[in-house]
């Protein structure tokens, strides 16, 4: 071991592998994986808790538990944070461990711009909820329409903090998914061809390219917006010649490649646990690429769905709707693969495993209620409606949720070394389950039966009472479940079983090292022959040992924390309606880079 | 090892009772969409039925083939399954079969749309309904009748509502008559511009008498949740008798009091409640934010209060309309809904409050 550590140049004061110094400066994708991982697990906690907030005041008609305008700003947060700041956040800090690990390489593409999103990230979540301390926090709707949020009509600072801070989360997102499309494309070990790539790399690599394109458009839509606010420009007023309906389509547009953005990853995640678990290949590889792929071209197509209401007129309903309907089918071919994988397999009823099979039946309940809306005049009935918010949540929370928590579970061993406890798993497990079918399920009836959404509440004749507070209830169950888990996690760390390098026995690349991993991932990186590599015969003997070469690492740095400070301090002073504070931020911005640029490779 | 499984099954389960429940909605919960009153709701909720029973197929195939692999296919001591790594009979199997299906959704999808686009044969009489934050404005150009969150229609004859909004968007929906649809804010004229206006369209007949429950679906504001409405559907003839109401403004204008058109004069204390309710009303200001047929009255900015009194919600479903809410609203409406823009008025006397109130009841 003394060898290795010798033999690894990674610069010298940051060969400081402890403390908050090395944690600020670090570019190393493990650690920045775990700073993503921590933080969108407390937004997550918070967005929870913003749940059950609405969930107390819905729980029966005319309450006065939340008063409008707070109710309001708290719906908006828990749409905000869960779409923005855990769901997102939580694949790329996915992206960010295992990816490199599962295609051989020793880090990302771009280290230090990877810390920078990270950074970015953190400070711009936390500015959105600054709102909170203010009685200002955002209160127009996770999906901000036009003309609520122009000033006009929504003049105190709650679109502000939104608009800036979404601004902001978009710029990390963005150079996100420029990192992972490179490193995918470019840092593969040899012989690992696209082709052979796990199936939660290739989501990455489709996911990333839908980010880069369409966080763009989103950038677009809230500049329009700030400028509106903030400038007196018009874009989305209707009065002054503008457009209100704008915004819609820009935001939609953005929107629909949006939530692939946000399954995507759960697809991968899914594709990769079920075989090690079946002891089977995934089923028909090839075909869930390409209806990945598919997915992500024919998402662009799809946008206006949202909008079946808006009176578009026939035409445009009937082309989205035929394209969203289009899309059902790809996505249908995805899950036959996943039930054909586990066909004739041996299933191993680990909580990995337990949550992907709940992931498979309660996205195919979205994908059902998706169908629905996606017929305009059925959805007619069904838009604005708890009809919607059931889908989105059956899929959200049913598909994306659960499939991460698969992931967690699958992945843990892998990261802290230790495995998570499979008892308190189950636990976990079963109040997700009862608690996200009890909380969701009559969503459906609720829409149906007359309750539209975004209400702070409803009157009491319309009888929806009964059905509000079972879902409540169900809310609480599953709050429950996140306390088992995070009580598991907790003890885990300390208590947990040693989990070895492969303790699933599954067949990626991330298996073959030790867990956690060294610095440098692999000792040498391997060769690969088949899409199996560990079942195949890479072993962990030729990459987990100690290196036999030096083997130079990407030296940490503080000008991506910095940089981040800087972004984020440049769109926040547009708030002062003055043009000359945001380009004296830019000017520090740049500052920061040229800075940045110059840093000497190995010099700290 | 039966716990698992009971977990797709639950699934299953769950989605038979929806089935189940489906059909028997009740007739008790007042904004069902399944208890359609219109040919418009009929025909969606037609549509809605078809695709139901289509991916209900689909939804209980997967979860049974589901619930068959967990118990089937869980581990066993010793099993080395074998590696299969696709099968292309298989994937051109289930891509063609979902999307038959697909063409069987859409093709009649595609048809109602054209057709609930289509404006129906003959005359529709024509309301407009106008979003205001947090109120519905109602207009029925062709019979010169304005008034606010409860709208009047006959049955039996087709109706064509234009949606359009003053301020933000919102959305209007009454489930029993069937979709809903936005109501946009409208582009400013320019000078010399007459008509050209755009405005969103429902088309429907109404084939039941009754009164329907409805409320703004698109997120307008601090109190969307309370911007809710009634419809009252008729028999033409009575129809044709609340309209003859609510263009005589005579009937607004109780005895003893200076007539219409002239000022009001400070006079003697007149005879009736209800005639010094209506001074009370005028000086307090009222009038500039509401119209009431047959008086100065002619504010555009809140409902217009003509035929008040028999309305069924004061504040547009906020409270029971009584003459005791009717005076705490008049007090502080914001107070009780959340940012409401009426003004207070907290320096009524309670004697000039009695007196306003049955004016404005005097108002049916």
């Amino acid at each position: 071991m003394a060898t290795a550590e010798a033999t690894i140049q990674s610069g010298t004061t940051a060969g400081r592998k402890t403390g908050l110094w090395s944690w600020i400066t670090t570019v190393d994708h493990k650690r920045i994986g775990i700073m993503y991982a921590v933080t969108a697990l407390v937004w997550f906690l918070v967005g929870g808790l913003e749940a059950l907030l609405i969930r107390i005041q819905l729980a029966k008609p005319e309450n006065d538990f939340l008063s409008a305008d707070v109710y309001n700003q708290i719906f908006t947060m828990h749409g905000t944070t869960m779409i923005f700041l855990v769901g997102m956040p939580i694949a790329v800090a996915l992206f960010n461990y295992i990816v490199p690990l599962q295609i051989g390489a020793r880090d990302v593409a771009f280290p230090r711009l990877n810390a920078l999103s990270y950074w970015i990230y953190l400070f711009g979540g936390i500015f959105m909820n600054v709102g909170f301390l203010f009685n200002a926090a955002p209160n127009m709707g996770w999906f901000g329409y036009t003309p609520l949020t122009t000033k006009m009509y929504t003049p105190g600072l709650n679109a502000d903090f939104w608009s800036v801070g979404l601004q902001i989360l978009g710029i990390a997102s963005i150079m996100g998914g420029v990192n992972f499309i490179t490193t995918i494309i470019n840092l593969r070990a040899p012989g690992m061809t696209l082709m052979r790539m796990p199936l939660f790399t290739w989501m990455a690599l489709v996911q990333s390219f839908l980010v880069i394109t369409a966080l763009p458009v989103f950038a677009v839509a809230l500049f329009f917006l700030s400028f509106d606010r903030f400038y007196g420009t018009n874009f989305y007023n209707t009065m002054a010649g503008g457009e209100a309906l704008l915004w819609q389509h820009l935001f939609w547009i953005f929107g629909h490649p949006e939530v692939y953005i946000l399954i995507l990853p759960a697809f991968g995640i899914i594709s990769d646990v079920l075989p090690a678990f079946t002891r089977k290949p995934l089923f028909g590889y090839n075909m869930v690429v390409y209806s990945g792929v598919l997915i992500g071209f024919i998402g662009w197509g799809v946008w206006a769905h949202h909008m079946f209401a808006v009176g578009m007129g026939p035409i445009a309903d009937a082309f989205f709707s035929i394209a969203t309907l289009i899309i059902a089918i790809p996505t249908g071919v995805k899950i036959f693969n996943w039930l054909a994988t586990m066909w004739g397999g041996t299933i191993r009823f680990n909580t990995p495993m337990l949550f992907c099979i709940a992931m498979v039946a309660m996205f195919t309940i979205g994908g059902i209620s998706g169908v629905h809306l996606g017929s305009p005049p059925a959805d007619l009935h069904e838009t604005d409606t708890y009809y919607v918010v059931a889908h989105f949540h059956y899929v959200l929370f049913g598909g994306l949720i659960m499939g991460l928590f698969a992931g967690f579970y699958y992945w843990f061993p892998k990261v802290t070394g230790r495995m998570l406890d499979e008892k308190l798993g189950k636990w976990n497990f079963w109040l997700f389950v009862i608690g996200a079918n009890m909380t969701f399920f009559p969503m459906h009836f609720a829409g149906l039966l007359g309750m539209p959404r975004r209400i702070f509440t409803y009157a009491e004749e319309l009888n929806l009472g009964t059905i509000n507070h079972i879902i409540s209830i169900g809310g609480f169950i599953t709050a429950l479940g996140v306390l088992a888990f995070a009580w598991n996690v907790i003890r885990s760390l300390k208590k947990g079983q040693i989990a070895g390098n492969n303790p699933w026995d599954a067949h990626t690349l991330e298996w073959a090292t030790t867990s956690p991993p060294p610095e440098y991932n692999f000792s040498e990186l391997p060769e690969i022959r088949t899409r199996e590599p560990l079942w195949d015969g890479v072993s962990s003997v030729d990459v987990a040992g100690p290196p036999k070469a030096p083997i130079h690492m990407p030296s940490p740095s503080y000008w991506p924390i910095l940089t981040a400070a800087a972004i984020n301090l440049t769109l926040i002073l547009m708030m002062t309606e003055l043009w000359w504070p945001p380009v004296l931020g830019a000017a520090l911005v740049l500052l920061c880079v040229i800075n940045w640029a110059y840093e000497p490779a190995s010099e700290h | 090892m039966s716990s698992e499984w009971r977990k797709a099954l639950r699934t299953v389960a769950l989605a038979a009772l929806a089935a189940v429940w489906v059909g028997c909605a009740p007739e008790n919960y007042p904004q069902s969409i399944f208890e359609p009153v219109t040919d418009f709701g009929a025909r969606i909720n037609g549509l809605f039925t078809w695709i139901f029973w289509w991916t209900m197929l689909v939804l209980v195939i997967v979860e049974a083939v589901l619930v068959y692999i967990l118990i089937r296919y869980r581990s066993r001591p010793g099993a080395e399954p074998r590696k299969i790594y696709g099968n292309n009979l298989a994937e051109i199997g289930w891509t063609l079969g979902p999307a038959i299906i697909v063409v069987f959704i859409l093709v009649p999808t595609v048809r109602t749309i054209f057709d609930t686009y289509e404006p129906p044969e003959g005359e529709p009489l024509v309301v407009e309904a106008i979003g205001h934050q947090w109120w519905w404005e109602f207009r029925y150009p062709e019979l010169g009748v304005t008034t606010a969150n409860q709208l009047h229609l006959p049955v039996n004859r087709p109706i064509e509502v234009r949606l359009t909004s003053v301020d933000v968007i919102h959305n209007f929906w009454v489930p029993q008559l069937g979709g809903k649809r936005y109501n946009m804010p409208q582009p400013a004229m320019a000078p010399g511009e007459a008509e050209g206006k755009k405005y969103n369209v429902l088309y429907f007949t109404v084939e039941k008498p009754g009164e329907y429950s409805g409320q703004c679906a698109e997120f307008c504001g601090t109190s969307h949740a309370i911007m809710r409405m009634r419809v009252v559907a008729q028999e033409q003839a009575e129809f044709d008798a609340w309209v003859a109401k609510m263009k005589d403004g005579s009937r607004n204008v109780p005895a003893g009091v200076a007539a219409p058109g002239t000022q009001p004069v400070a006079q003697a204390q007149p005879a009736s409640l209800e005639a010094q309710g209506y001074q009370v009303f005028m000086r307090a200001g009222c009038a500039a934010c509401h119209a009431i047929n047959g008086t100065p009255a002619m504010g555009v900015l809140g409902p217009n209060l003509t035929g008040i009194g028999s309305r069924w919600s004061i504040g547009a479903g906020l409270m029971d309309n009584t003459p005791e809410n009717m005076a705490r609203w008049i007090r502080n409406a914001p107070g009780l809904k959340p940012d409401a823009k009426m003004l207070t008025f907290p320096n009524l006397t309670d004697a000039e409050m009695e007196a306003l109130v049955a004016y404005l009841y005097s108002l049916d």
